[in-house]
């Protein structure tokens, strides 16, 4: 396992303000039975968008050390202030808050935190990713 | 809603999961990790075939309760482990089921919000752990 122990701590540049639009929400509806499908409301894992730009930025980082094969998803957690909502501009930052080495695996908490264009707290999108060794 | 006690179910649903639902999911959410449409890579890092994205196992297991709520607005906090995959056969699909349950009611440090807990199978067996859902009473 080659995994950067020193990610720990570390936080990511905000990502690029993502606009939420109507079809976007209805087609992610669609995708997870959701029996709402106007599209007026975003489903409660809608977040999960914006938080895979913010797990994107962190599995493409070199210095991270990833093979994004060998990836499985631990653990999830959504804390909401509010919906998403069409005409949302919004933005993910990502902090590593625990790595782990565990027998051949890693364990990678992070937290992102996705913001409105005036900055106000939207959702905070925690994950475990546990990466898997054996090479 | 007043009248809810531990351990009533407020919901149960099952889904028919197939390998269309996992591509139009990864088009939907922009997950395109390949061991979730392709069997050749899902092999050659040791899964047992195809597995449904966690989070649309997640997605779909917290529909019951958002309907049951009134809307996703109602949603204050989700959580769920992800103890066992679920393996999406290329021809017969995958059923999740998923009962949903009055875990704990409010309290005077959370006035107004219910715990609904998750039980959510495949094959008969569960795939999520610790699977909870926050919901504020309307």
């Amino acid at each position: 396992m080659t995994i950067n122990l020193a990610l720990e701590g570390r936080t990511l540049p905000p990502t690029v303000p993502y606009t939420v639009g109507v079809e976007k929400i209805r087609e992610f509806a669609r995708a997870v039975f959701a029996g709402d499908t106007t599209g007026a409301v975003a489903p409660p894992t809608f977040a999960i968008v914006i938080q895979q730009l913010t797990l994107d930025q962190l599995l493409d980082d070199p210095d991270v050390g990833i093979d994004f094969s060998k990836v499985v998803h631990g653990d999830q957690h959504f804390v909401y202030s509010r919906t998403i909502v069409p005409g949302d501009e919004l933005t993910g930052q990502l902090t590593v808050t625990s790595v782990k080495s565990l027998g051949g695996n890693a364990m990678i908490t992070a937290d992102t935190v996705v913001t409105d264009r005036d900055g106000a707290h939207v959702v905070t999108a925690t994950s475990t990713l546990v990466v898997r060794g054996g090479d | 809603m007043a009248d809810l006690a531990v351990g009533d179910v407020v919901a149960e649903a099952a889904f028919h999961l197939t390998r269309e639902s996992l591509v139009r999911y990864a088009g939907a959410s922009g997950d395109f990790n390949p061991i979730h449409y392709r069997d050749d890579v899902a092999a050659s890092v040791g899964l047992p075939g195809v597995l449904a994205h966690g989070m649309l196992t997640m997605g779909v297991a917290v529909q019951p309760v958002v309907d049951w709520a009134g809307g996703a607005e109602h949603i204050v906090d989700y959580q769920v482990r992800f103890t066992r995959p679920v393996v999406v056969d290329p021809v017969e699909g995958a059923t999740l089921g998923v009962v949903a349950t009055v875990g704990a009611l409010p309290t005077d440090a959370d006035p107004g919000v219910v715990r609904i807990d998750l039980a959510v199978t495949a094959a008969g067996r569960t795939v999520l752990g610790k699977a909870q859902v926050r919901v504020r009473l309307a």
